[in-house]
C-alpha cells in the first residue's frame, strides 16, 4: 500500500511538472539571465495543440519539501521545453528570433532528430558492451571443455585474442569492411541510423563483372584516421569490433590444446585485419553478396541480419582449416581412427559461459539494428531467445535417443546452436519459425559433431558444429522462413505485390524511380495499392508472407558458398604459410605435459595436484 | 597393532567412521584415491562416445588399532561399507612394527 501511494505521489509530481507561470514573478533582469523559459500556455500560438489544463495545486505528502516548488523536485521540471532552449537572453534575435523564448519550429525539429541519433547511439554501444562480454563466455566454455593441464593455455588464447584482433581490426579490418558503407545498396528513403557521420565511409574498390559493380574491398577508415574521426563511424567500429572478436574466438576452441601460443599471436592479427573483414564487406559493406539482389534479381541480395555467416560460418570455417592443418591431438585417435573422448575438465564453467553467451546475445542480435528506435528489436529479441530454447531441447532430445543420456557439453552446444541459427533470420521470422528453425539447428548440431569426428578431425569444443554448420543453416533458414514482414527494399531491392503480381524496384536514387515506387506505394485507385514486401523466404507464405520467394533463397545460398569458398581457401592458405615461419602446433612434450607450464609459465590451478586421468594413452 | 587399510566408496566415509567411532576406534587417516579392481572400471559416454574410465574414485581409510580391537574394527568396516554392488571396495590387515606418538613420546600400544 505504501508503495501505491508513493506511486501516486510520483505521478501527481510527473504532472506538476508542466511548465508553471513561475517565472513570470521574477524581475524582468532575473528571467533574462536565466535560460530562456517556455511560455506560458495563455501565449501559446492559436495552431499549436492545446494545452492540458494545469492539474489541482495539492499538498506536498513530503513536509520537509513543502518549501520546494513542485517542478523542481523528483525530475518533474526534466524533460520540458526548457531542456531545448540555450542559456542566453531570451531575447537575443540570433537564437530566439521572436524574441519571446519559445522553441521554434526548426530547434524542435533538431532536437527530435537529435534524440533519434542518440538513441541508436546508445544502443548500439550498450549492446556492444553485451556482445565483448560474449569473449568471458567463450573463454569459459573453451576452457571449461579442454582439460585441466591446458586451462591456463586455452583461457590465454580467449584473452588475448580480444586485444590481438582489435588492434588488427582498428589497423586495416575495419578499413577493409565498412571503409564503402555509404556506397552500399540501400532502401528508398534510408538514413544511416547512426548520423550522418556514416558518409565518410565513401570509398572502396569495385570490380565490373558481367556488366554489373562487384564491390569487393572497402578503403577508408585505416586506423580510424582523421577522415572518419566521427561519433557515428566509432560506434559502428566499436559494435563491428566485438562482432570480430566473436569470429576470431571460434577457431581458438577448435584449435585447442595443442596450439603453439606464438602462432597464435601471429593468427590474432590476421583474423583481425583480413578474412571477417573482406567477407564482411562483401555481406555487410555493401560489397557485391549485398549487391546481389540490383545485379541479378537474387531476393534482396544476400541477407545476414547480425551475422550466422558474416560473424559465425566464417569463424567456424577458419575452424575447420585450422583443425585440419593442425591435427588431432595427441591420443584423440586410435592407430585404426577410432576416436576417443577426452572430457572437458569442468562443466560448470561450460554452462555459466554458455549462459554468458545466451545473456550476450542479445546485445548481438537486437543491437545489429543500429537503432534502438527500431522497434523490431523487441521481435529480434523474442526470436533470438526462442532458438536457442528450442534448440537445446532438440539437442536433449536427439541425445536421448542416441546415447540415452543428455551429455551436458551437447546440451550448451545446441543452445548455441540456436542462437547461431537466429542471428541471421532473428528479424525477418515468427515466433514459430523461430522455434522450428532452431529446433532442426539442435539436431544438426549433434549429428554433425558425430559428423567431423568420424572424419579424424579433432574439434575439442564442437566449434565447427555450432558456429560452422548452425551458422550456414541459418543463413539458408532465412531464404526458407522469412515471412515478408521486415526488411522492405533490403538490398536496394524493392519488392512490390499486388493481386498475385510481383513488380522490383531497384533504388537507383533516380528522381523517376522514387516518384514511381512513391506512386505504387500510394493509395492512387490505378497506380498505388502495392505493398511493399519485406525479405521473404521459400515457405514465406505459411509464416504469413503474401508469395512465396525463390529467389531470395537462390541468394542465401550464393552467400555460404562465397563464404565457404572464400574463408577455407584463405584460411589453409595462411595456416600452412605461416606454419613455415612460426609452427602451428606445440611441442609433442609440451601437449603431453600441458601446455599451462611450457608455454605459459603458469599453471591454472597451481593449488590442485592434477592426475591427468582423462588423457588417452599416446600411440 | 595391526593397521587397517580399507578402500571403500567415497559415500560410505560417513557410515564406516561412525561405525568405528562406536567400537572406541579414536583416529583414522583419510585419503582421496583413484583404482580399479576385477571389473576394471567402467565405460562412460562423452559427447556420443564411449571411453572406459579406468580408475575410479575411493577412500582409503587407515586405522591403526591395538589386537584386541582388530577383529571388531575390520567387521565394522565390512559391515558399515557393503552395499552387495561390485567396487565395494577392500580391507587389509597389516602388522605394525612400533608406534610413536609425538608430542609425548609415548610408544607401542599407548601411542595408538
Amino acid at each position: 500500500m505504501a508503495l501505491l501511494a508513493l506511486a501516486a505521489g510520483a505521478l501527481g509530481w510527473m504532472m506538476l511538472g508542466a511548465p508553471s507561470a513561475q517565472a513570470q514573478d521574477k524581475p524582468p533582469e532575473a528571467a533574462a539571465a536565466a535560460p530562456a523559459s517556455p511560455a506560458p500556455a495563455a501565449e501559446a500560438p492559436k495552431d499549436a495543440a492545446p494545452t492540458a489544463p494545469a492539474p489541482p495545486k495539492t499538498d506536498t505528502p513530503d513536509s520537509t519539501a513543502t518549501t520546494l516548488s513542485s517542478d523542481k523536485i523528483n525530475g518533474g521540471n526534466s524533460g520540458t521545453a526548457t531542456d531545448l532552449q540555450w542559456p542566453v537572453p531570451a531575447d537575443s534575435p540570433s537564437v530566439n528570433p521572436d524574441g519571446k523564448g519559445k522553441v521554434t519550429n526548426d530547434e524542435l525539429i533538431e532536437n527530435v532528430a537529435h534524440n533519434k541519433i542518440s538513441i541508436n547511439l546508445v544502443w548500439t554501444l550498450v549492446t556492444g558492451f553485451l556482445v565483448m562480454f560474449m569473449q568471458a563466455g567463450f573463454a569459459l566454455v573453451e576452457t571449461g571443455l579442454c582439460r585441466a593441464k591446458n586451462a591456463a593455455h586455452v583461457m590465454a588464447t580467449n584473452f588475448m585474442i580480444y586485444g590481438l584482433g582489435m588492434i588488427g581490426f582498428w589497423v586495416c579490418g575495419f578499413a577493409f569492411m565498412f571503409g564503402n558503407y555509404w556506397n552500399g545498396p540501400v532502401n528508398i528513403g534510408w538514413q544511416p541510423p547512426l548520423g550522418q557521420g556514416l558518409a565518410n565511409l565513401d570509398s572502396g574498390i569495385t570490380w565490373t563483372i558481367f556488366g554489373k559493380p562487384f564491390g569487393i574491398l572497402g578503403t577508408k577508415g585505416f586506423c580510424l584516421g582523421p577522415s572518419v574521426f566521427d561519433t557515428a563511424v566509432f560506434t559502428l567500429f566499436l559494435f563491428e569490433m566485438v562482432f570480430m572478436d566473436t569470429t576470431a574466438t571460434i577457431p581458438t576452441g577448435a584449435m585447442a590444446e595443442r596450439w603453439n601460443f606464438k602462432h597464435f599471436v601471429v593468427y590474432g592479427f590476421w583474423v583481425g585485419m583480413f578474412p571477417y573483414a573482406i567477407y564482411g564487406n562483401w555481406v555487410w559493406g555493401g560489397g557485391w553478396l549485398a549487391q546481389l539482389g540490383q545485379n541479378f534479381a537474387l531476393g534482396h541480395g544476400a541477407v545476414d541480419f547480425a551475422g550466422s555467416g558474416v560473424v559465425h560460418m566464417c569463424g567456424g570455417m577458419i575452424a575447420i582449416a585450422g583443425a585440419i592443418c593442425i591435427g588431432p591431438r595427441l591420443g584423440k585417435f586410435t592407430k585404426d581412427g577410432k576416436p576417443r573422448p577426452i572430457p572437458g575438465h569442468d562443466v560448470p564453467m561450460v554452462m555459466l559461459g554458455t549462459f554468458i553467451l545466451a545473456f550476450g546475445w542479445f546485445g548481438f542480435n537486437p543491437g545489429s539494428t543500429l537503432a534502438g528506435t527500431d522497434n523490431r528489436i523487441a521481435i529480434v529479441a523474442v526470436n533470438t531467445m526462442l532458438a536457442g530454447a528450442s534448440a537445446s531441447i532438440a539437442t536433449m532430445l536427439t541425445m536421448y535417443l542416441i546415447t540415452g543420456r543428455p551429455d551436458p557439453s551437447m546440451l550448451c552446444n545446441g543452445l548455441l546452436a540456436g542462437l547461431v541459427a537466429i542471428t541471421a533470420p532473428c528479424a525477418f521470422v515468427s515466433s514459430l519459425g523461430a522455434v522450428i528453425l532452431g529446433f532442426i539447428a539442435g539436431i544438426i548440431v549433434v549429428f554433425s559433431v558425430f559428423f567431423w569426428e568420424k572424419r579424424g578431425i579433432d574439434d575439442p569444443v564442437g566449434a565447427i558444429s555450432v558456429h560452422g554448420m548452425c551458422g550456414c543453416w541459418g543463413v539458408l533458414s532465412v531464404g526458407i522462413f522469412a515471412n515478408g514482414s521486415y526488411g522492405a527494399g533490403w538490398g536496394g531491392v524493392h519488392k512490390l505485390f499486388k493481386d498475385g503480381v510481383w513488380t522490383i524496384i531497384n533504388n537507383d536514387a533516380q528522381a523517376a524511380t522514387l516518384k514511381k515506387y512513391a506512386d505504387m506505394i500510394g493509395t492512387d485507385p490505378k497506380l498505388g495499392g502495392w505493398t511493399d514486401v519485406g525479405v521473404t523466404g521459400i515457405l514465406g507464405p505459411l509464416f504469413g508472407a503474401p508469395a512465396s520467394d525463390v529467389s531470395q533463397f537462390m541468394a542465401q545460398f550464393v552467400d555460404v558458398c562465397a563464404c565457404a569458398a572464400f574463408i577455407l581457401t584463405f584460411s589453409f592458405l595462411f595456416f600452412k604459410v605461416s606454419n613455415l615461419i612460426v609452427p602451428l602446433r606445440s611441442k609433442r612434450e609440451d601437449e603431453i605435459q600441458g601446455l599451462d607450464i611450457p608455454e605459459m609459465g603458469a599453471e591454472a590451478y597451481p593449488d590442485f595436484q592434477l592426475t591427468d586421468r582423462t588423457s588417452p594413452k599416446v600411440d | 597393532m595391526k593397521k587397517i587399510e580399507a578402500i571403500i566408496k567415497p559415500f560410505k566415509l560417513e557410515e564406516v567412521k561412525d561405525a568405528l567411532a562406536e567400537i572406541g576406534v579414536e583416529g583414522m587417516t583419510v585419503t582421496e584415491v583413484k583404482g580399479f579392481g576385477r571389473q576394471k572400471g567402467h565405460t562412460e559416454i562423452y559427447r556420443g562416445s564411449e571411453y572406459t574410465v579406468d580408475f575410479l574414485p575411493k577412500i582409503k581409510i587407515e586405522v591403526v588399532v591395538t589386537d584386541a580391537v582388530v577383529e571388531g574394527a575390520t567387521a565394522a568396516i565390512v559391515k558399515a561399507a557393503k552395499t552387495g554392488k561390485i567396487g565395494d571396495g577392500k580391507v587389509f590387515i597389516l602388522a605394525v612394527a612400533e608406534a610413536v606418538r609425538i608430542r609425548t613420546d609415548e610408544t607401542g600400544e599407548k601411542a595408538v
